[in-house]
């Protein structure tokens, strides 16, 4: 019946193809629509597009035959049927049988390469994305998608502005094989490399706007980064090196705004791409070189970047740029199966050369305490301490003394409590003159130890100095880490015995960035997830649970409220609501732990107040680190805060809050904020249910 | 293996397990601590205060029957040798022999009625302790200014063999005790440089057989000498500095040697007499002072310059402790030779005056 179809409509009238195209392609809508539930399986779209692919191919053969013939055919109605199908989103399809027919014909032979080639420019200007999309996405590779679509991009305005546009810079959902065929399309004819380096000289302005670094999702910018690595890998270096100048001031401009930006996946995206960037317009000047950790995501960018550019041949030999990829692949794979062969090789040999029995039954004590011995003894006394840290440099003496400075606070409170605040001026002012290597944890521990001792001085003086002049960014965030650390301390129960063991596992706030802040707002959600669970099954945690006063309450309007005052006075040196918003974000996270730890206290509703102010004052940051800080501070406050005070308080400000909060849920483009804020609302909805049950 | 994972796969078999309770969650992270932690090292059984100098060398008189009680021997750098009593913990006698100088070696022979002490007087003193005597019965006099400490083996009944330094400074002497009859004179080749001797161990493969010494020399080498030839049998230099102290199994033809540097040294003798580096134990700090195995030759303890006594298995020198209680260099450990396993202990005596008892790895 199709072969009648096809047969008769390369002859037929206009009219009558615009039918039988209608017929073909919605035939199995029409037919499900007049069976209803007793339509042919055949009839099912998973079904008869396939069955339509292979009748494709056949009338292609016969079309083919008939050119070998000296007979001129259209092609036409095959390509409608095929961009008729494809804006039917049926690509999938069909083309998972069209493709690998092709694929094999298309190899050797030159007709069908030109029938090919003509199938897809046939293809009307409406329907031509979806097919271009749907080839990209079936192609096996670059070659076989240049070997299908020939100079498509060139000729057809339209396929160009898919390629070039809408793959790349409007969309990011495409898998990194899906880039890669595209890139290396455009790579692989000479007539279109043009094309790879305007498409290049777009994804680096793109790359290097601030504007797009701020507002467009990390998912997006990762796409981008890996076509721009793409993109490199394909360039030669004729072409790098007459794109120099342009390459370089978007590199710098980039770097800087990526740089800049407070989450540390995007300034890691940043360094990588500058570094390879610098790396290929500097083939023998010094290139740019970062420090930052290897995960999975950079060494995959890293791996993008390794493809050898193909040769520059016009027709390049099959299978060249499928070949990189995966021996590169197989080759990642290989290394760690050998490695634990190797390990286990090692283990046999020395089992089986030493006696068969072995040293087994002794176990063996805890010999974490054997290191390397120290010459000089640390000092006893805080003073000494202060002295030792103060006075001139003595190496080992200096780093002895910061490994006992903590038990020794700890040890001698009413020591402590004399020289507090000279201790923390001490501590905050001290920098690392010889390498010891958790220099940065010691000297964190000391500060909460000494805010911990004695919290009314210290937290004035430290919340007095985070808003004066003449510290570094590096400082001032070490307050607000102190802070909260100290905070958690206090408002932790103690019991003598568990003191040790809890202080043991609780991950201390790491220095990192980010990284530690994001951490704490996860504890946070992790505990409100706990108070919110119901637990059918309380084992353990039941039994330690130790009463304490809450030592928090007492001091916590001292950690707060000056901290929350001088947030909009801009220094010369410190500009909270310009440059460093950074700073700004890490406060809102601070201010939200403060509240949150101040739970219970009576203090807890002056506080929810006054950092509900704080919130709707900078509600609408440009950052999204500040962002995310804000409404932590939010729902803290929610948990913080009794909600009878809420509602006598701050009704209007609630209700303010909750849209700005629907308003962030909906349109934020940062994914962490759209799901705080979801969280805050369900939080916001359980208080007005718990409301409407009380009078009741 | 994080934590948790460990925590949670626990949690999981023991919830499924039928007798599930609260209590064995307590012991989930006990075994927890167990697996993971290990446990902290142990405290000493007691420590003996009073010998007011740095104290050189220990030895154990453990064996005699009820009602002796268990004894230690301590020279220290006062000249005096005092004699522990392990019941009460403290000192019954006090020998005073050596004219004020450092006593660094003894040794007791016929059970405990005779000890040998070897002092800085380049003197060895003979005691008679016997019903409670305390008086030197006879001395041989050294001619060497070294640090080398004495050997004694029990050939026979009433016949010893003392190996000591001798005159020429890199010569070892062998003398016969009681006769005190020079047996040999081990002299090294000429050209051989290997400085003075620094540490000797006497041994015989088997009771009656015929005696060997292994020596341990300043530059470094081991060297095992064949006492009835008088010769040199095999060298190895396993060590860059002086071997400051070593031992020897004789049963497993294995011993261990520490020096100044930062490796135990762990060398084995093959049927052609020859000896081989076996393996080397890379330590955290330098310096290793003594050496012991302990006679049931399952650990041995070497005695540290950073004041820490180590514990390692003999087998596969796998560590097993860090004894962490002396506050100044560790100059001798010793081993007791209580005749019930389970009593046995461990003494080490440093340069900060005291001497630390320990009770480890006593299970059979």
């Amino acid at each position: 019946m199709w072969e009648v179809c096809q047969q008769q409509a390369q002859a037929a009238s206009p009219e009558l193809q615009e039918t039988l195209l209608n017929k073909v392609v919605c035939l199995p809508d029409h037919l499900s629509n007049k069976l209803q539930g007793e339509n042919l399986p055949i009839f099912l779209p998973q079904n008869y597009f396939p069955l339509l692919g292979t009748e494709i191919i056949q009338v292609l053969q016969r079309i083919s035959d008939s050119l070998r013939g000296g007979l001129d055919c259209s092609i036409s109605f095959v390509s409608q049927v095929l961009g008729k199908v494809c804006v039917h989103g049926r690509q999938k399809e069909i083309l998972s049988t069209l493709v690998p027919c092709l694929t094999d014909l298309t190899k050797s032979d030159c007709i069908w390469q030109r029938m090919c080639w003509r199938l897809v420019e046939c293809v009307p200007d409406r329907w031509m994305e979806a097919v271009v999309c749907g080839f990209v996405q079936a192609a096996p590779g670059a070659d076989v998608l240049s070997r299908l679509l020939g100079n498509l991009v060139v000729k057809n305005k339209k396929a160009q502005f898919v390629v070039t546009q809408k793959l790349l810079l409007l969309q990011y959902s495409c898998p990194t094989a899906m880039l890669q065929n595209v890139l290396g399309y455009l790579a692989l004819d000479n007539s279109r490399r043009f094309l790879l380096i305007n498409v290049l000289q777009e994804l680096m302005e793109t790359w290097a706007s601030s504007s797009a670094v701020k507002h467009s999702p990390v998912e997006q910018q990762l796409y981008i980064s890996k076509a721009i690595l793409i993109c490199l890998s394909h360039l030669k270096d004729v072409e790098i090196d007459s794109h120099r100048q342009e390459l370089f001031t978007c590199m710098m401009e980039g770097m800087k705004c990526h740089l800049d930006s407070n989450l540390p996946r995007i300034r890691c995206l940043g360094m990588i791409v500058a570094e390879s960037i610098s790396s290929r317009i500097n083939t023998d000047g010094p290139i740019l070189k970062f420090q930052y950790e290897e995960d999975d995501e950079t060494r995959e960018l890293k791996s993008l970047l390794i493809q050898m550019p193909s040769p520059p041949s016009v027709i390049s030999p099959p299978d060249e740029g499928r070949k990189d990829s995966p021996s590169a692949v197989t080759e990642a794979e290989s290394k760690p199966d050998r490695k634990p062969l190797a390990a286990a090789c090692a283990v046999s040999e020395e089992g089986s050369d030493s006696e068969l029995d072995s040293d087994d039954d002794l176990i063996p004590y805890d010999m974490s305490a054997d290191k390397e011995l120290k010459k000089t003894k640390a000092p006893l006394y805080i003073r000494d301490c202060i002295e030792v840290l103060t006075g001139p440099e003595d190496a080992d003496k200096w780093e002895a003394t910061m490994r006992v400075l903590e038990t020794l606070i700890q040890r001698n409170t009413a020591a402590t409590q004399e020289v507090s605040v000279e201790l923390a001026k001490v501590l905050l002012h001290l920098e690392e003159k010889t390498y010891i290597d958790d220099f940065v944890e010691l000297r964190q521990k000391a500060l909460v130890a000494v805010t911990t001792t004695d919290p009314v001085p210290v937290a004035q003086y430290l919340t007095s100095q985070f808003y004066s002049l003449n510290y570094s960014l590096r400082q001032r965030m070490d307050i607000l880490d102190v802070l909260a650390l100290a905070a958690q301390e206090l408002s932790r129960p103690k019991a003598p015995g568990k003191n040790k063991l809890s202080s043991v596992q609780t991950p201390y706030i790491q220095i990192l960035p980010g990284s530690d802040s994001s951490k704490d707002w996860r504890r946070i959600v992790d505990e409100r997830i706990r108070s919110k669970t119901r637990r059918f099954a309380k084992g353990q945690s039941q039994v330690e649970l130790v009463c304490a006063p809450n030592k928090f309450s007492s001091v916590a309007g001292h950690f707060f409220f000056p901290l929350i005052q001088n947030f909009d006075r801009p220094l010369v040196t410190f500009d909270l609501l310009g440059d460093d918003h950074f700073v700004l974000g890490r406060l809102a996270h601070t201010l939200a732990i403060l509240l949150y730890f101040a739970v219970n206290t009576m203090v807890a509703a002056a506080m929810g107040k006054a950092l509900l102010e704080f919130v709707w004052a900078l509600r609408f940051h440009t950052d999204s680190y500040v962002r995310q800080g804000l409404l932590s501070c939010v729902s803290s406050m929610l948990l913080s805060v009794p909600s009878d005070r809420l509602l006598e308080d701050v009704t209007e400000e609630l209700v303010e809050t909750q849209t700005w909060l629907a308003d962030v849920a909906e349109k934020d483009p940062d994914g962490d904020c759209r799901r705080l804020a979801l969280q805050n609302l369900l939080l916001m909805e359980n208080l007005k249910k718990k409301l409407e049950a009380a009078p009741s | 293996m994080t934590k948790q994972l460990v925590e949670r796969k626990m949690m999981t078999a023991l919830m499924s397990s039928p007798g599930f309770s609260v209590c064995s969650l307590f012991e989930c992270s006990y075994f927890w601590m167990i697996a993971t932690m290990a446990l902290p090292p142990p405290d000493p059984e007691f420590v003996l205060r009073g010998t007011a100098a740095p104290v050189h060398t220990l030895h154990f008189s453990c064996r005699g029957q009820e009602p002796e009680f268990p004894i230690l021997f301590s020279g220290s750098a006062n000249g005096l040798v005092q004699i522990w009593n392990l019941k009460t913990h403290r000192v019954d006698t006090t020998l005073d022999g050596h004219g004020g100088k450092s006593v660094y070696w003894v040794e007791t022979i016929r059970g405990r009625d005779e000890l040998l002490s070897q002092g800085r007087d380049q003197k060895i003193c003979l005691w008679d302790l016997a019903e409670g005597r305390s008086m030197v019965t006879d001395s041989i006099s050294m001619d060497s200014v070294g640090f080398c400490r004495c050997s004694l083996l029990k050939m026979a009944q009433d016949r010893w063999l003392i190996a000591m330094p001798a005159n020429d400074p890199d010569e070892v002497q062998v003398l016969e005790l009681p006769s005190k009859t020079s047996v040999c004179t081990l002299k090294p080749e000429a050209g051989a440089k290997l400085g003075m001797p620094m540490c000797l161990k006497l041994w015989q493969p088997g009771f009656g057989a015929c005696p060997f010494l292994m020596a341990g020399y300043e530059d470094g080498s081991v060297i095992l000498w064949n006492l009835s030839m008088g010769k040199m049998l095999s060298r190895l230099a396993c060590h860059q500095e002086p071997v400051m102290s070593l031992d020897f199994d004789s049963e497993k033809a294995k011993g261990v040697s520490g020096s100044s540097e930062k490796v135990l040294s762990v060398w084995s003798l093959d049927e052609q007499q020859n000896l081989k580096v076996h393996k080397t134990h890379e330590l955290i700090n330098s310096g290793i002072s003594d050496v012991t195995i302990r006679q049931d030759r399952k650990i041995l303890a070497t005695a540290g310059w950073d004041y820490r006594i180590r514990i390692f298995g003999w087998k596969k020198m796998k560590p097993l402790a860090v004894l962490d209680f002396h506050t100044a260099t560790v100059h001798c450990v010793s081993f007791s030779d209580h005749s019930s396993p389970s009593e046995r202990l461990l003494a080490a005596g440093s340069k900060d005056h005291r001497i630390s008892i320990w009770s480890l790895y006593n299970q059979t």
